[in-house]
């Protein structure tokens, strides 16, 4: 059976978890991406973040997103999360991963699936910093 | 039916930095603007926001469609400022 799943977490992730229900026999490759919150950016300090989601609409592009990567890579399966709320330095804001047969496809279909999410997704990131007033930051690629 | 001018009313919901410049989550609105493009210039004559057009997308009951689709009473707007997931 393919896993695909795009879900949207208010805890921090677990990725031992997470990547369980991948587990498959057929699989040669698993591939996982953590993004974490840093504490710069742009020259700044950072001391946290807060991500405002606009649910109903994240989760079908999410959901969407996670599809188009199974079937244009040929992948086993592909699971998603991304945190919403506030979340501190360290913090795994964005989990991805996938199986295949080989490791090229869940390479491939890893970078695809953050690469959508991150340009995509109806999520907005709002940087607080030290010594700068709080910031609502922008991806460059921003479409849909 | 509405006639063609009569206003139109509409569920916003705002996110983000459109949340914060309007002071609200959502509101009903009656509009007379004919298209999401014509509404969100006439939000930004309302509260200011600073984006300009050409960086926003619009959802109308949760399915991204072009500012150009025409205003339908009822519906369940939402403006989309640039993102940034991840």
């Amino acid at each position: 059976m393919t896993i695909c799943q795009f879900s949207l977490a208010a805890e921090p992730l677990h990725p031992a978890a997470l990547s369980r229900p991948l587990a498959h026999l057929a699989a040669g490759a698993f591939v996982s991406f953590e993004g974490w919150v840093r504490n710069h950016n742009a020259g700044k300090t950072v001391l946290a973040l807060e991500y405002e989601v606009y649910t109903t609409l994240a989760l079908k592009e999410g959901e969407r997103i996670v599809a188009t990567a199974i079937e244009r890579f040929d992948l086993l399966g592909a699971i998603a999360y991304h945190r919403y709320g506030t979340l501190q330095l360290g913090d795994i804001a964005v989990w991805v991963g996938t199986t295949a047969a080989h490791r090229r496809q869940a390479f491939a279909g890893t970078a695809y699936i953050i690469d959508e999410i991150k340009c995509r997704l109806p999520i907005w990131k709002k940087e607080y910093y030290a010594g700068a007033p709080a910031t609502w930051v922008y991806c460059r690629e921003h479409r849909h | 039916m509405s006639a063609p001018n009569s206003p139109k009313i509409i569920h916003l919901r705002y996110f983000a930095l459109l949340r914060e410049q309007a002071h609200t989550e959502s509101e009903e609105r009656p509009t007379t603007a004919g298209t999401y493009a014509e509404l969100y210039q006439e939000l930004q004559r309302c509260y200011g926001f600073s984006l300009p057009l050409g960086q926003m997308k619009v959802a109308v009951n949760d399915t991204f469609v072009d500012l150009s689709t025409p205003v339908q009473e009822g519906d369940d707007v939402v403006f989309i400022p640039p993102v940034a997931g991840g």
